[in-house]
């Protein structure tokens, strides 16, 4: 199954975006989240973001999920500082992040790999609401 | 004439000093912050700098390239904000670019600025204009180059390239953010200084006022 590692700013808003997630997909994927910086202020953690995605990684890949400015450039980082065995298997989606997550984790928990998990969290930019 | 290099201790001294004028301008870059962004940019730069001052003595027995990348990872670590990312491969790039080395003359300190300067650049997909601390950097490079290119001295060229970075710091009230938070303003952006131009101009102060007080 492809994990999911949520990336914010907020400690909070990964907690809840967690929550959301988990209550989705009953515990049948692996999600990680990084909210806020390790002395917790609002911003990001290159560290954690990595611990995060070597602890989602269980074959299929990991699909990371980013709020603003830094999530991007901190994710980005993470995927550099990780071993070449994670080459390939970890993307970042160009997603909003709320329901981008729910969208990807729903659809990593019914056994999508990586490519169409990361599309279908995509194609969440064009959900319409209203 | 000797030509003036640049110690392994010359380059610690420096780093000593930017620690040291990141935290005299805490509350000066986080106010610049405050008018268009999320108002932490002093507040990161701080907690980075001081991190890297604690964790100093870790690697100063290692070569400039080594220190310069190691100082580079304790910045992506612990600054938490978009600067962490930026500074950090600032740093880590600069060390690349000097790996191993134990001084540098004038080409390394070009190459090395080069080096970081482009991976801001596509660190953070920004370019000269758009608001941030390219503004600052990359007309410093230039009139570094263009200063030595044209025969002068580095206690020269590298205050030439200090003042072109405030200009450029003085041209980002001009103008509108294009990257980062300050972009959501959009044209509300206009008559505020970018806060990272601003922190990219005082490094590079830093390094031109050490300059100046060596012995040729």
């Amino acid at each position: 199954m492809v994990g999911i590692v949520i990336v914010s700013h907020s400690k909070k808003v990964a907690d809840g975006l967690y929550e959301l997630a988990d209550q989705m997909t009953g515990g049948k994927i692996r999600i990680g989240k990084s909210g806020g910086t390790k002395d917790g202020r609002l911003g990001t953690n290159v560290d954690e973001i990595v611990e995060e995605i070597k602890k989602c990684e269980s074959g299929d890949g990991v699909l990371v999920l980013v709020d603003l400015g830094s999530s991007v450039m901190s994710a980005q980082m993470a995927l550099e500082f990780l071993d070449g065995e994670y080459a390939g298997k970890v993307e970042i989606a160009d997603a909003p992040l709320v329901e981008g997550t729910i969208a990807a984790s729903v659809e990593a928990s019914i056994g999508s790999d990586i490519l169409k998990v990361k599309e279908v969290a995509e194609a969440a930019k064009n959900l319409v609401k209203i | 004439m000797m030509i003036l290099m640049l110690t392994k201790s010359d380059v610690t001294n420096i780093l000593d000093v930017i620690i040291k004028i990141i935290e005299d301008n805490r509350q000066y870059l986080t106010d610049l912050d405050a008018a268009i962004g999320d108002a932490d940019h002093g507040i990161n730069l701080d907690r980075g700098f001081k991190a890297v001052r604690d964790k100093m003595t870790q690697f100063l027995d290692k070569d400039i390239g080594t220190i310069l990348k190691n100082v580079g990872m304790v910045l992506v670590s612990t600054v938490g904000g978009a600067s962490g990312p930026l500074y950090g491969t600032f740093f880590m790039r600069m060390g690349n670019a000097v790996s191993g080395k134990s001084v540098l003359d004038e080409n390394d300190i070009v190459a090395m600025f080069e080096a970081g300067l482009s991976g801001i650049k596509e660190r953070g997909k920004a370019q000269f204009g758009d608001k941030t601390m390219i503004d600052a950097m990359e007309p410093a490079l230039n009139e570094l180059k263009k200063a030595l290119s044209e025969g002068r001295n580095l206690k020269e060229a590298i205050g030439a390239a200090a003042n072109a970075a405030y200009n450029g710091v003085l041209m980002t009230k001009d103008i509108a953010a294009k990257k980062g938070r300050a972009s959501y303003l959009g044209e509300r952006s206009i008559g505020h200084q970018d806060p990272g131009a601003t922190s990219a101009y005082l490094m590079i102060k830093t390094v031109a006022d050490y300059v100046d007080k060596l012995q040729q």
